[in-house]
């Protein structure tokens, strides 16, 4: 079968590439970008007018099975990815049992294989059910196909343990995600330690949890010449240190999510849940600190972390209701309405931040276009207007704190490895 | 009577932030009239008869639940109380659930005490009948700063200019944070004083109050100081060393009280630490309207079920 995706701006960040031009894909693969292709194909996109990306890449997923399928699970979840112009979603490890041997990776593969819609990655576990103790098997889960591994959720607060995992992993050339806050700062804290906290009563995460837990791992990892992705980076000081160790020379990535880019604590208005998340969303300089990261490098990534609850679960008491949302629905568009059509950021920026870069974090052969290469192609109109409804969410997920706003910008077409998985909104399934 | 357009019929009572200062002389106005009905011999008035209400605490207090109960009765209302460890909420029953179930019965108004922040807001977004909220974890008891208003201006005769230092244990006292709000609407000058670890770090940021280290800067030339107590139950240890060293450094006693104005009047909102907080001496003492503040409490839930549950215009 092929497809040609006709007369769209093609942006491909991986060769600096941005024109306007023709995509021709058959049997899976991108077989051609050139201008005014005049195969036959199947099936024409006539893109005019649309921006013709990598398809999206997410490093920071939780799809939560095994064991919390009420939450979400591999169907539910990579339809999400589709609908949101995800081509590949990383999962993280932090299910029903954790994600920490060879034969619980192979599984999710198989599941992805079997129910998935879009390509999808294992993060394993850094340690036996990320408890912090005793190294997971790194090796045998990087055999069975684990692209990365994260104790995320928690931070692992044996700095030898850590140190220990840098070093192992150092032979196999993958990458730690750290979940970067120390726990006896933030205790039970729901929300960012600030004048808001303050008045509301509610127990504050300080930001200096964060930059110290940073700081830490950035050390550590320079000590061990080992290699370091800060997850969801959230606060002015943590950028900087993360900044300052590129320089040096460390190995050391980040991430951050659209949340933490242009939500703060002041969104914490009436106890509403859907604004706790982990970290928790800070003041605007640290908002603005992270723009300034994005663009001058220091941050390679945007992440949804994507972290659906059941909605009973999500519909209570502030302080007992879990942390998170899911965002992969609503992440392009945010990123499109707040960042690109508000001035603040190149939309190849956001496009490579949020496809070349990550997969590039995390070794993965996706977020390019390239002729020969698998064809995973997004087809975004950044000018679509749409509300954000979480009615028709795919996600199993509510609660979020987009919900009911007014966007600017859309994935409008979802190609994976050739097919076609998302048309204007819909997800295509094969069942 | 002068014509009053102002109406807080329907008007969930969740936290002095969301009062007027008009709304709050008003419920003050109206309590002055309860009062005189709980001195009375026989202290039942019609006014709310017909209604029901239901108290539903999931923390254990004892004045609050009563004070409610009684203003209710005296009222006239039908008052049912519900508390967490004898209802079905042992069985794992959400707060949502018992909302509705309570909701369903036909009550015309819920008064709820929960440890979480922000519950008593929940239950106005769940359910249909007014809520009153006698305390949700640390963050506000508007009756309770309603009453420490009532009680000052009973005494001062005015709030306006008047110089208040509330005194210990910020971090856990939702009742500090109803003052802030309820004070500072009523052009009180507010000062705040404890330990530094008893006190949200970035307080200082909230316009309109003076935040200190030292109880003597806030006592000094004060004409109320309101002694908060020290919540022991909420706190994980290491926020001070000991309460003997707390009574010496930061516990209000008749030596430190000579710093401000003589007629200075002492609130606290009780349960007391005596020996902690504040010295017996001085809980007991001239200045102190402690006792008096828990009579004023029955007025003022008179007054918010008077309004909030017909308008305050009946017969």
């Amino acid at each position: 079968m092929k497809l040609l995706i006709k007369g769209g701006r093609v942006i491909n960040p991986a060769a600096n590439f941005d024109e306007t031009a023709d995509v021709l894909i058959e049997d899976g693969k991108i077989i051609k970008i050139a201008k005014g292709i005049q195969d036959k194909a199947d099936e024409v996109y006539e893109a005019d007018g649309k921006v013709v990306a990598p398809g999206l890449v997410d490093i920071h997923v939780h799809l939560r099975e095994p064991g919390q399928e009420a939450k979400e699970d591999f169907a539910s979840g990579t339809q999400a990815a589709a609908a949101g112009g995800f081509t590949t979603i990383c999962t993280m490890p932090n299910t029903k049992p954790v994600v920490d041997t060879a034969a619980l990776v192979r599984s999710l593969k198989q599941r992805a294989a079997d129910v998935g819609v879009v390509n999808v990655e294992i993060i394993g576990a850094v340690t036996k059910e990320q408890a912090g103790a005793e190294l997971a098997e790194m090796g045998d889960m990087i055999d069975a196909g684990a692209v990365a591994f994260s104790d995320d959720g928690h931070f692992d607060s044996n700095a030898k343990v850590l140190l220990n995992a840098y070093d192992y992993l150092h032979t196999f050339d993958k990458v730690i995600i750290n979940h970067e806050e120390e726990p006896t700062l933030v205790e039970d804290g729901v929300m960012n330690e600030g004048h808001r906290s303050a008045m509301l009563g509610l127990k504050g995460r300080p930001s200096v949890a964060e930059d110290i837990a940073v700081a830490r791992d950035i050390l550590l990892a320079e000590y061990a010449d080992a290699r370091v992705h800060v997850a969801h980076i959230s606060t002015a000081r943590s950028v900087d240190l993360v900044r300052q160790a590129k320089k040096r020379g460390v190995k050391v990535t980040a991430e951050a999510t659209p949340q933490h880019l242009t939500m703060t604590e002041e969104c914490v208005n009436l106890f509403d849940t859907s604004t706790k998340i982990n970290p928790p969303l800070r003041a605007q300089a640290d908002c603005e600190a992270i723009l300034a990261g994005l663009k001058d490098g220091t941050i390679d990534a945007i992440v949804t972390d994507h972290s659906p609850h059941a909605q009973e679960e999500k519909d209570r008491e502030y302080i007992y209701a879990p942390s998170g949302f899911p965002g992969l629905e609503t992440s392009l568009g945010v990123m499109l309405t707040d960042l690109y059509h508000a001035g603040k950021l190149e939309l190849s920026t956001i496009i490579s931040k949020m496809s070349y870069e990550p997969a590039k974090v995390l070794g993965l052969t996706a977020g390019t276009l390239t002729e020969g290469a698998a064809a995973d192609v997004t087809v975004i109109d950044p000018e679509l207007e749409w509300q954000v409804d979480e009615k028709k969410f795919y996600t199993k997920g509510s609660h979020s704190p987009f919900a009911g706003r007014k966007l600017k910008g859309k994935a409008v077409l979802t190609v994976v490895k050739g097919q076609i998985v998302m048309q204007d909104g819909e997800v295509l399934t094969n069942d | 009577m002068e014509k009053n357009t102002l109406s807080l019929r329907g008007k969930n009572v969740l936290g002095l932030e969301d009062f007027s200062p008009e709304e709050i002389r008003l419920v003050l106005e109206t309590a002055k009239e309860m009062k005189n009905i709980i001195h009375r011999d026989i202290k039942k008035v019609p006014a709310l008869r017909g209604k029901s209400i239901v108290t539903l605490f999931y923390e254990p207090s004892t004045r609050t639940r009563t004070s409610f109960e009684l203003a209710g009765k005296y009222l006239g209302a039908d008052v049912v109380n519900i508390t967490a460890g004898s209802s079905s909420i042992v069985k794992g029953e959400s707060l949502r659930d018992t909302l509705y179930t309570i909701e369903a019965m036909g009550v015309d108004a819920i008064v709820m005490r929960h440890k979480a922040e922000g519950a008593a807001e929940y239950a106005s977004r769940v359910v249909s009948p007014v809520i009153l909220n006698a305390g949700d974890g640390a963050h506000a008891h508007p009756s309770q700063g309603l009453l420490n208003l009532f009680t000052i201006q009973e005494h001062k005769g005015h709030l306006e200019g008047l110089k208040v230092a509330i005194i210990g244990d910020v971090l856990h006292s939702r009742v500090a944070r109803s003052d802030i709000y309820g004070m500072r609407k009523m052009g009180m000058e507010v000062h705040i004083a404890g330990p530094k670890t008893l006190l949200p770090r970035f307080l200082y940021e909230e316009p309109g109050i003076v935040v200190h280290e030292r109880i003597e800067d806030a006592i000094a030339n004060a004409d109320v100081i309101e002694v908060l107590r020290i919540q022991l139950e909420r706190m994980k240890g290491g926020l001070f060393p000991t309460t003997r060293e707390y009574a010496r450094i930061f516990g209000l006693n008749d030596k430190r009280l000579q710093l401000a104005k003589d007629d200075v009047l002492i609130l606290h909102p009780g349960p007391m630490n005596k020996g902690w907080e504040i010295s017996p001496f001085t809980a007991y003492g001239k200045n102190s309207a402690i006792q008096e503040e828990v009579q004023n409490g029955v007025a003022v839930r008179m007054a918010l079920f008077t309004l909030v549950l017909t308008g305050g215009k009946q017969a």
